[in-house]
């Protein structure tokens, strides 16, 4: 379980994070929804402890942010907006060192990784280095480097970005999936429809703040609209940076 | 210290995959050095060697009337030409410069010698002329020689022991090496030798940073409970690991291309063997910290590969300033100056390539010191990847 509360953050002058708490219950999906620049990945960021915030903390599984960077980390997995691999090394090898840092034994390992392998249809590319790779394998890759130490919480920012759309069917029922067993799992998207189509919960953050929050059908009431299109440009003020 | 362990490793077998690391951090960075310089030190001795060996060219007047002097001459290397000239005509030779000095043997000369007076001969040069000045004294040497080893006859010839004409003897001792040329040989040896780490190392301190960050694999990175500085000693030690390397291969290279150069004639130790080779290895170890160290610094401040690159090319060059300081000033080892790293290892392996080791106080001081430098740039290295601005 995620819960962030009144988190600030300033770069310079702009003002990135006005005021942001929600809660990200196990076992549920919860989108985070903005147009772009609304602070969607800078949350992310200080909850997977690049970032520090100015004020406010977030709690991880009972692990603070700011006392607890370490347990915080431990507790996550994560997939950032640029998710680069070591192109001179194998998937497998990719994934082998982010587990061995995770201070994982190398049978337990392996086995691992396999596992992730046939979960992510990757068995194919798993021994080949990561040079080629289209954008779709890569993100597997890196999602299957997020998920090797069984992380209870995953945080992933705009997964679905360069995707086709076979790959991100793919990576909607791996999410599905990874909720039905009863993770947490965070993602943020300026996408309408994906969001519509995975989130159990939404944040919609504009300008810094969160605007609204709740389950899709709580939205709709609580603005009176049908579509969720139309609730959420009531409560942006704008339908700048929706798809 | 397991998590160390797994970054070196695997920035080792990165970087050990990357051809474009491999050329230039094993092959073409510790080989250019050695191949430029051997090539060069080689040429340089060829030509003060090659003066020395050519035969004087003198042409004589009146060769027929000292038949001896001019056997004397010719077993020394005197290429003796036979004309018949005047006094005049052998001004004027000299005056239009087409030759450096002229012997004229009059016809007395056999009758003097004969009679034990002072036979004359005369040597025709422009003493201004300082292109002539080698061929001039050459022949005034060897004449000064021939009258020695004449008069010494004479005496013996009298029962006398030639050694009573030499009262004094003056021994001249010349405690100097031949230091002014070698300084500055020895001071681009040793350039090329850091030189040569400083390659095999800048490829790691980019990638492992700079080009890390353009990949997008750092931010990952750090979202793993990795405390940051493990992560940056883990690349620090990589990069030392390639510098280590490309120094062997380096100094390798340099024991097998000065294996065919006459080092002695330079004022070097002519035996750049292994002994030495691996005395100089273990030298300049310590300063593999303070490059990969200070590379890794510079690339963790700069937003991209390139820009990494642009400023590591710079930085290459600073090795370099206090070893010209030191040639051009010709700096004595001090205690003081062993502080310094790159120019207190430059000093060391001078001494030792001249076969003149410094005290062995010194050669710790360079390497603590050296060390000690090393470990604050890994701690300021460490300390800008503990930024938030690390992720651009």
């Amino acid at each position: 379980m995620i819960e962030a509360r009144g988190l600030k953050k300033s770069f310079g002058k702009v003002q990135a994070l006005r005021d942001v708490s929600f809660v990200a219950p196990d076992g549920k999906v919860t989108g985070l929804l903005g147009p772009n620049g609304a602070g969607k990945s800078t949350t992310l960021r200080i909850l997977y402890t690049v970032l520090n915030p100015d004020a406010g903390t977030a709690v991880i599984d009972g692990a603070d942010i700011r006392l607890d960077s370490m347990g915080v980390r431990r507790r996550i997995g994560v997939l950032p907006h640029s998710a680069g691999l070591y192109p001179n090394l194998s998937a497998r090898e990719n994934i082998a060192y982010y587990g061995r840092l995770l201070g994982m034994q190398d049978d337990a390992l392996q086995q691992r990784i396999d596992e992730l392998a046939g979960l992510l249809e990757l068995e194919d590319v798993i021994d080949r280095r990561a040079k080629g790779f289209s954008q779709g394998q890569r993100t597997k890759v890196a999602l299957a480097r997020a998920l090797v130490h069984k992380p209870r919480n995953l945080l992933l920012d705009e997964p679905t970005n360069g995707l086709d759309v076979m790959a991100t069917r793919a990576l909607r029922e791996l999410i599905l999936k990874l909720k039905n067993e009863g993770i947490c799992i965070l993602f943020s998207s300026h996408i309408m429809q994906e969001v519509a189509a995975l989130c159990d919960e939404i944040v919609i953050i504009g300008g810094g703040r969160v605007v609204a929050a709740g389950t899709p059908e709580a939205l709709r009431q609580s603005t009176g609209e049908q579509e969720l299109e139309e609730a959420f440009v009531k409560v942006i003020g704008s339908a700048e940076g929706l798809q | 210290m397991r998590q160390i362990f797994t970054v070196f490793r695997k920035e080792v077998t990165d970087n050990l995959r990357d051809r474009r690391t491999l050329m230039s951090a094993l092959l073409f960075g510790p080989l250019f050095g050695p191949l430029l310089f051997a090539g060069m030190i080689s040429l340089t001795l060829e030509r003060s060697i090659g003066e020395s060996v050519e035969a004087l060219r003198l042409p004589v007047s009146g060769v027929d009337n000292a038949p001896s002097l001019m056997r004397f001459l010719s077993q020394n290397n005197v290429d003796i030409v036979d004309i018949a000239l005047t006094m005049e005509a052998a001004r004027a030779v000299i005056d239009a410069g087409s030759e450096d000095v002229v012997l004229i043997v009059p016809d007395g000369y056999g009758e003097a010698i004969r009679a034990g007076k002072p036979a004359v001969v005369q040597l025709v040069s422009d003493n201004a002329n300082s292109n002539a000045t080698k061929s001039i004294r050459r022949a005034e040497r060897l004449l000064s020689a021939y009258e020695r080893q004449l008069g010494a006859l004479r005496l013996l010839a009298r029962g006398i022991n030639p050694a009573v004409i030499n009262p004094i003897a003056v021994e001249d001792v010349d405690v100097s090496t031949p230091t002014g040329r070698s300084i500055m040989l020895l001071g681009m040896m040793n350039y090329f030798i850091i030189f040569s780490m400083l390659m095999g190392g800048l490829y790691l301190a980019t990638d492992t940073t700079a080009g890390e960050r353009e990949r997008g694999s750092l931010e990952p990175l750090l979202t793993l409970p990795v405390e940051r500085w493990r992560l940056i000693v883990g690349k620090v030690l990589a990069t030392c690991l390639f510098m280590v390397l490309s120094l062997a291969i380096s100094l390798l290279a340099f024991s097998v291309s000065l294996a065919f150069v006459p080092l002695a004639e330079v004022g070097m130790a002519s035996n750049f063997g292994l002994p030495v080779a691996a005395r100089i290895f273990l030298v300049m170890l310590p300063f593999a910290l303070v490059g990969a160290a200070g590379m890794t610094a510079v690339a963790s401040f700069t937003k991209s590969y390139k820009e990494a690159q642009t400023y590591l090319q710079v930085l290459m060059l600073v090795p370099t300033l206090p070893i010209i300081v030191a040639a051009l000033f010709t700096l004595k080892p001090t205690l003081s100056l062993m502080l310094v790293p790159s120019l207190s290892q430059h000093l060391v392996i001078t001494g030792l390539m001249k076969a003149d080791p410094l005290s062995m106080v010194f050669v710790v001081v360079s390497f603590a010191s050296t060390l000690g430098i090393g470990l604050l740039l890994l701690g300021l290295a460490a300390r800008l990847y503990r930024r938030e601005g690390i992720l651009g």
